[in-house]
């Protein structure tokens, strides 16, 4: 963990119509971490994602990415905003994360063939190839949108809460490909609500609760004293509060 | 029919076929209100297509009611003639479609409620602008359209919003599946989202326009959704939609022409009613969702 880091917060402060969700940020992620961000609902979590997306400027201080092209980064967005309803196949939604280097016209060459065949292996999709998506479970779904990840082969990859409502057999695969990422020396930054899931597989956790209320190693950040202090953070928050009332 | 002149001619099969074909053999005019109303079908389905799974089936509609002051204003400095008519319904449904997404973007109202307000503010204004000159006859023609009067100009118009629509569509296919399935996902990759929005509205625009000459404006949107929502029953593959919403629309046109000639209807109406059957059959019997499908007993395990 040595050297510059992959992604620098700066005072960053985020938000919608002007109401900050998140503080004040400031820190580093390391290049190869392995970061879990939780926190209370609301406590600004997938703002913090969408902003190391690029979907969302801050209001205040910067994200600083340094070389990180759009391409390097894959971003898991929650399950709930993808319409399952419409008619595609698995493969075509899987060969999607092929998009950054086919383009918008090209036909996909040989070679990424195969890196798409490859991910839906390696996820137990095999044969599912032709299903439309509205025929998948909750948890086949999430299969799915892992080997997209896994095409899109980038350096940083943003999970927010890939493991809500699957079944436990889903999870521990889905936890298996994320430590391969891990072992592959990229960097993964997850929202997860399970705290035993945390615990045991992600060194590193930020609490955050529109501020960071902690940030560190694992066990530290998630003292019984830390995680009292990021629910009464959230608790005590006045939404028709001023727009910044913990002026910088 | 009185068409049974040749005594050779009154074999069952050649009774058909002259029921069948006959009409577009002989009448120009038929021939005519084939084709352009095939071209508007083959882009008004994908169109269609697409409206529907990103749940503005309704869009079209309101579009096609928001072109029309555009429409009137031509037809007020021009008369009926097809050049200023377009040149406005252009104006009117882009400033109706620019307004409304802008409207949503900077207030509190969502852009449904919004498209909503600007339509019903155009539509109102249109019809006072058609009523301030000319007769209902030609409100009828504005609202019904003249399919079975397609001048070369009108032709050349349907034919080249078709093929513009066609390749418009192939090239921002790829943003525009993945901005309707998992627009979190497009935004990471792609800043193109909002772009492939509004160029997939200036299509839908384009194409009302094109149909409002033939079919009217309130019937070129049956065009468009119908062959849409019917090819839905019997497909679950995009890609099988879009072209299958494109044959449908052309069965219904020339099966509606058909019948409009032979039981004397109004030929604009009767497209639709035509698109409107197929719809009917395909709720029905469609062989991927089709209702009565689930009224059989089906294997236990089937894919």
């Amino acid at each position: 963990m040595s050297g510059a880091p992959l992604i620098r917060f700066d005072n960053l402060t985020l938000g919608y119509d002007r109401h900050p969700a998140v503080h004040h940020l400031s820190g580093d992620i390391a290049p190869g971490s392995l970061l879990a961000v939780v926190g209370p609902n609301g406590a600004g979590k997938s703002t913090l994602l969408k902003s190391l997306v690029g979907t969302l400027s801050p209001l205040e201080g910067a994200v600083h990415t340094g070389n990180l092209a759009r391409v390097d980064i894959a971003y898991l967005p929650q399950a709930a905003q993808i319409d399952r309803s419409f008619p595609m196949s698995v493969f075509d939604l899987v060969a999607a994360g092929a998009w950054g280097t086919a383009g918008l016209f090209g036909g996909f060459r040989r070679k990424q063939l195969a890196v798409i065949h490859e991910a839906l292996t390696a996820l137990g999709l095999a044969g599912f190839e032709n299903r439309t998506i509205g025929a998948l479970s909750g948890g086949q779904l999430q299969r799915v949108l892992f080997a997209r990840l896994l095409v899109q082969d980038a350096r940083l990859i943003l999970l927010d809460e890939p493991f809500t409502a699957i079944d436990g057999k889903t999870a521990a695969d889905l936890l298996a490909i994320v430590k391969r990422w891990h072992g592959e020396q990229r960097t993964v930054i997850a929202v997860l609500h399970d705290m035993d899931v945390v615990r045991k597989h992600f060194p590193q956790t930020l609490l955050l609760a529109r501020e960071a209320i902690a940030w560190g190693p694992t066990h530290a950040a998630l003292s019984a004293d830390n995680l009292l202090r990021a629910r009464r953070m959230i608790e005590a928050h006045d939404p028709r509060a001023e727009p910044c009332a913990h002026a910088a | 029919m009185t068409r049974a002149r040749n005594p050779a001619r009154t074999r069952p099969d050649t009774v058909i076929a002259d029921y069948l074909i006959s009409p577009f053999a002989e009448f120009a005019f038929m021939r005519r209100a084939l084709v352009g109303s095939f071209a508007l079908a083959i882009a008004g389905g994908p169109i269609g297509v697409f409206l529907m799974l990103r749940r503005m089936s309704l869009v079209g509609d309101a579009m096609a009611h928001a072109i029309l002051p555009g429409v009137a204003v031509g037809y007020l400095i021009a008369g009926l003639s097809l050049g200023p008519m377009t040149l406005g319904g252009l104006v009117a449904g882009f400033a109706v479609a620019l307004l409304a997404g802008g409207v949503a973007r900077v207030s509190v109202i969502k852009e449904d409620a919004s498209l909503a307000a600007f339509y019903l503010i155009s539509l109102a204004l249109g019809v006072t602008i058609v009523s301030l000159r000319g007769s209902n006859v030609d409100l009828l023609h504005v609202l019904f359209g003249s399919v079975l009067a397609l001048g070369d100009e009108a032709m050349i118009l349907v034919a080249g919003i078709s093929t513009l629509t066609l390749a418009a569509l192939a090239l921002i296919y790829r943003p525009l599946v993945l901005d309707t399935v998992d627009p979190g996902f497009l935004r990471s990759v792609s800043r193109a989202g909002p772009a492939v929005h509004m160029i997939f509205l200036a299509l839908v625009v384009l194409n009302l326009v094109g149909g409002f000459n033939a079919l009217g404006t309130l019937l070129a949107v049956g065009l468009m959704m119908l062959p849409a929502a019917s090819s839905r029953f019997w497909s679950a593959d995009i890609s099988v939609m879009i072209p299958l919403s494109a044959a449908l629309g052309m069965l219904a046109c020339y099966s509606g022409l058909l019948a409009s000639y032979h039981l004397n209807l109004a030929a604009g109406p009767s497209i639709v009613l035509a698109a409107g059957a197929i719809y009917i059959i395909s709720l029905l019997a469609g062989q991927a969702a089709g209702l009565l499908w689930r009224l059989l007993p089906k294997a236990h395990v089937s894919r």
